[in-house]
């Protein structure tokens, strides 16, 4: 099994992830630099962090869709690696147009960070079948544009087709109809804002963060 | 050739930060103040002399940069 973490300027969870993989898979875990043009062979699994890429300057995520990296990264999605964007990485993948929607700034304008009970909306993903009989995990929250946003078709459309995976019990941040994490239609991309690398062992609270990347790797 | 792109979010998607700016306009006293937005502008300079050809390379510009389209709304000035 083998991860990559691609690493943005003004990414700083990077190394969370690539401990959180490591620790809960034993996967060996890649860093790839943004600008690079060409990832390592045979990836199971790519992840995109958190953070502040490219201090966040236009829109969030906006520069880092564009980087050369990005533009292996589709071409690995569209080949079915499994690909998942956690917050930074989240607004990463919709402005890549890798997921539908966008991330606004937060409904009060504050910046939340906390603890946060989710509702797994679909375990029959490759990300959440580890979840499958349990209805609640927790996971943490930081972010300031959390906020998802799509239009009503879009919003329809997701939940008809299942891809609405992780909805928040009390919304932290205004998402539309509480939506915390989606798949793309052939359910190999994720995106959340929550952050399952900050809940991968007890001793950080919570360990369900854990059992996503191993429902990923396992997938492969 | 000097553009200014300004960039707005759209009608039907909430400005937090508008309504917050409107409730402190309210707050000082300017009540007759409504449907306050906070938007952007970038301004960069052209070489090309072209206004139409610079139009379209601005609106190129916007769709793969610098506005998001799901969300925003962009209006292009050359001058």
């Amino acid at each position: 099994m083998k991860a990559a973490v691609i690493v943005f300027p003004g990414s700083n969870c990077d190394r969370d992830c690539k401990v959180a993989i490591e620790r809960s898979t034993g996967a060996k875990v890649e860093m790839v630099w943004h600008g690079d043009t060409a990832l390592p062979d045979g990836l199971d699994l790519i992840v995109l962090p958190g953070g502040f890429s490219y201090g966040d300057y236009l829109r969030c995520g906006a520069m880092a869709s564009l980087s050369p990296a990005m533009t292996e990264v589709k071409a690995a999605a569209e080949r079915g690696v499994a690909v998942v964007g956690i917050c930074n990485g989240f607004q990463v993948l919709c402005e890549a147009q890798m997921l539908p929607g966008a991330l606004l700034r937060n409904e009060k304008l504050k910046y939340v960070c906390k603890a946060v009970e989710l509702e797994v909306t679909n375990s029959q993903t490759r990300f959440t079948a580890g979840y499958a009989g349990r209805r609640e995990v927790a996971m943490t929250v930081g972010n300031g544009e959390g906020n998802f946003f799509a239009d009503e078709a879009t919003l329809d459309r997701l939940e008809g087709e299942g891809q609405v995976v992780f909805r928040y019990r009390d919304n932290p941040n205004g998402s539309s109809r509480d939506i915390a994490g989606i798949v793309n239609a052939r359910g190999n991309v994720l995106g959340l804002m929550p952050h399952p690398d900050r809940a991968f062992e007890a001793e950080l609270g919570s360990a369900d963060g854990a059992i996503l990347f191993q429902s990923a790797l396992a997938s492969a | 050739m000097r553009a200014k792109v300004h960039v707005f979010l759209k009608p039907g998607v909430l400005d937090v930060q508008g309504k917050a700016v409107e409730q402190a306009l309210h707050g000082l006293g300017w009540n007759e103040v409504e449907h306050v937005r906070v938007g952007k502008t970038i301004e960069f300079d052209l070489k090309s002399g072209d206004a139409a050809a610079a139009e379209a390379e601005v609106k190129a510009m916007c769709e793969k940069l610098l506005a998001n389209t799901v969300i925003e709304s962009y209006r292009v000035e050359l001058a």
